[in-house]
């Protein structure tokens, strides 16, 4: 097992900066998951990492070794693809130990690595079937079976679930959770899918236009977002975003308010947030509630998406401004309807104004 | 909207399948009557053109043609010399130019875009016009054969097969191919430690059934039919292939029609026999690289 450092890497394509400096350090055994909205930069950063891409400036090292000019076969890792890039002649067994064959392993070896690998994914019953045979969900088993005999000191995963329907998504972010559990190896992986992030990751590391917006444990960037960008990426539904006036401020709060937000004091631990002036105030769908009187916030229901388990309710503040309202419940609201909505003010997050992402 | 129902969508699949069959008909009337016009007497044979007798076993039938056929040419030497030549020609022109496009679609080498143009260009160029240049070129260049060093490649099978192994057309229907072949396939391999030549022959290859049996009839066809090259650097009758082989059935003053029709049947045989073999794949290829046969 190993870790893998990115220092200062960069990847432009001729005159086109893609990845424009980038800092990662991921510790041995983490797993750390990619993410950011398409053309961010976060599957090229993975192929550069795998050596599928060549690195323009920067230095990548993976256990200790700069592996800039290292052939994608000498770096010590797997990857899946997200289009599981087995191969269709040949059959389960032989795609699981196509790295094996390559090596010239005996064919004793061959078997006891395929068979190991098998067990783990439970697809011993598959070995001798084709991938046209195949579900989306086993074939992924199989393109992760491949990466797994080759005991590699990184596994690496380009969007491997995207291609498969919601159930079997969720069965296998659970077995690639327990497989990381299982191997205890450093595992990068990366994804649009916000929810893979927060429920497999270590460390997330949300991307845009080639940049680190932000790296932390899925609970640091869903609590303490450091940018606008991070804040609004991260969550289901997004972030509500209002435009608010500094009253006041002191070390660790200020007041605010607006046409459509009465004063308050919010916690300011981000730098930035100016002691008068505009500030944008951002509250999760999940931190507002409604309340008979006294609310902070005062709109009228334009719409309500009951699902069972919760309910999302688009309000439209007096000025026009819609958020939403993500309640835990199932609760019916009328269009038009008039409400109110509070919010505990330690879960509001205030921002400077300029604070939008990260960039040179 | 137009609604299909059962008996229109009935209708248009009788409709398809009348089309289908007259373009069948149009096609297979020539066969048939070269196949049946090799039973016949010559007199009859002629007298029989002006109707459909001419596309049907009847009358006085033998296979008295064969024989004569036989007599007057050796038909096994020509037969076993054109197998050769295309075989020989079609296994070399697949293994050349499969690996000529890998490179141009898998590895990355300064001037491919430039050289692939150019390899296009060569496309229009009918064999005919630089065949008296390969002529004088082929009797000039030297061998190493298993004799030691000769000179000239006049009188000799490699003549007839290597001039024509690279070719822009079969390298052109590779890249085609290849280039559609998911790049992942490629990639997953190279982190899995396989080799070019590996990806080449255990992963590239292997996928490639359709467009290598598209590659080998259009080799095929062409190297069989093959006739100005091999008259021109070919005079000992040992190593003729078919073509030339018709020359021993036209003289200044007679054409023994059914002897002609006798032997062009025989040499139909192992075309028929080889796309027979390679339809299925052939018509995959087709229709997925969209390149036409």
């Amino acid at each position: 097992m190993a870790d893998v450092l990115l220092k200062g890497i960069k990847k432009s394509y001729g005159s086109v900066d893609v990845i424009k400096g980038v800092d990662i350090d991921i510790k041995d055994g983490e797993f750390v998951v990619f993410v950011g909205p398409s053309g961010c930069g976060k599957s090229t950063l993975l192929r550069m990492i795998a050596g599928l891409e060549d690195i323009t400036g920067g230095s990548l090292k993976i256990g200790g070794t700069v592996v800039n000019e290292v052939p994608a076969s000498k770096r010590g890792i797997a990857m899946v693809f997200q289009s599981y890039a087995i191969f269709p002649h040949m059959t389960v067994r032989e795609n699981v130990a196509f790295g094996l064959t390559i090596a010239g392993a005996s064919k004793a070896e061959k078997d006891e690595k395929v068979q190991a690998a098998a067990r783990i994914l439970q697809m011993e019953h598959l070995l001798d079937r084709r991938p046209s045979q195949l579900s989306g969900g086993q074939r992924q088993r199989v393109a992760i079976g491949r990466a797994i005999v080759r005991q590699p000191e990184v596994f690496l995963f380009d969007e491997p679930l995207s291609n498969l329907d919601a159930a079997l998504r969720l069965d296998m972010r659970i077995e690639i959770g327990k497989l990381h559990k299982s191997l205890g190896a450093t595992m990068v992986y990366v994804t649009h899918d916000q929810v893979e992030a927060m429920t497999l990751a270590d460390k997330i590391v949300v991307l845009k236009d080639g940049y680190v917006q932000q790296v932390g444990t899925p609970m640091d960037l869903y609590h303490r977002p450091e940018s606008l960008f991070v804040a609004g990426f991260i969550g289901a539904p997004s972030m509500n975003f209002m435009d608010v006036d500094v009253v006041s401020r002191d070390s660790d709060s200020a007041k605010v308010r607006s046409a459509h937000v009465a004063e308050f004091a919010a916690p300011t631990w981000r730098e930035g947030v100016p002691g008068s002036g505009r500030a944008t105030l951002g509250i999760r769908p999940q931190d507002l509630h409604p309340v008979d009187k006294g609310g902070l916030l005062v709109g009228n229901v334009t719409l309500a998406e009951r699902l069972g388990i919760e309910t999302v309710v688009d309000v439209a503040l007096s000025d026009g401004k819609r958020i939403l309202v993500s309640l835990a419940e199932d609760r019916v609201f009328e269009p038009g309807q008039p409400i109110q909505l509070t919010f505990d003010p330690e879960r509001a997050h205030l921002f400077a104004p300029d604070n939008t992402s990260v960039a040179a | 909207m137009a609604l299909v129902t059962p008996d229109n969508h009935g209708l248009r699949l009788w409709t398809r399948y009348a089309v289908l069959l007259l373009v069948a008909v149009i096609f297979i009337f020539p066969l048939l009557f070269m196949a049946m016009s090799s039973l016949k007497p010559d007199q009859q044979l002629l007298s029989d053109t002006n109707s459909l007798r001419a596309f049907l076993p009847v009358g006085d039938i033998s296979f008295q043609n064969y024989s004569d056929a036989f007599d007057r040419a050796p038909i096994g030497v020509f037969v076993m010399n054109s197998v050769l030549i295309t075989g020989a020609t079609v296994l070399l022109t697949l293994f050349v130019c499969s690996l000529a496009a890998f490179s141009f679609v898998f590895l990355d080498w300064a001037g491919r875009g430039l050289i692939f143009s150019v390899l296009l260009a060569t496309l229009i160029v009918p064999y005919e016009s630089i065949f008296i240049p390969m002529l004088l070129m082929v009797s000039q260049l030297p061998w190493i054969g298993f004799e030691g060093l000769e000179w000239g490649w006049l009188n000799t099978y490699r003549v007839q097969i290597i001039p024509f192994i690279a070719d822009g057309l079969t390298i052109f229907l590779f890249v085609q191919y290849f280039k559609d072949l998911p790049r992942e396939l490629i990639e997953a391999s190279r982190v899995e430690g396989a080799s070019w030549w590996m990806i080449y022959r255990r992963v590239v290859m292997p996928l490639s059934g359709p467009v290598i049996a598209t590659a080998a009839i259009l080799k095929f066809l062409f190297m069989y039919n093959q006739y100005l090259w091999p008259l021109m650097v070919v005079q000992a009758e040992e190593i003729r292939p078919v073509m030339v082989g018709l020359g021993y059935f036209t003289d200044q003053l007679n054409v023994p029609w059914g002897e002609v029709m006798a032997y062009l049947t025989i040499i139909t045989i192992p075309v028929l026999a080889f796309y027979l073999s390679l339809q299925r794949m052939f018509i995959a290829s087709v229709a997925s690289t969209g390149v036409k046969g």
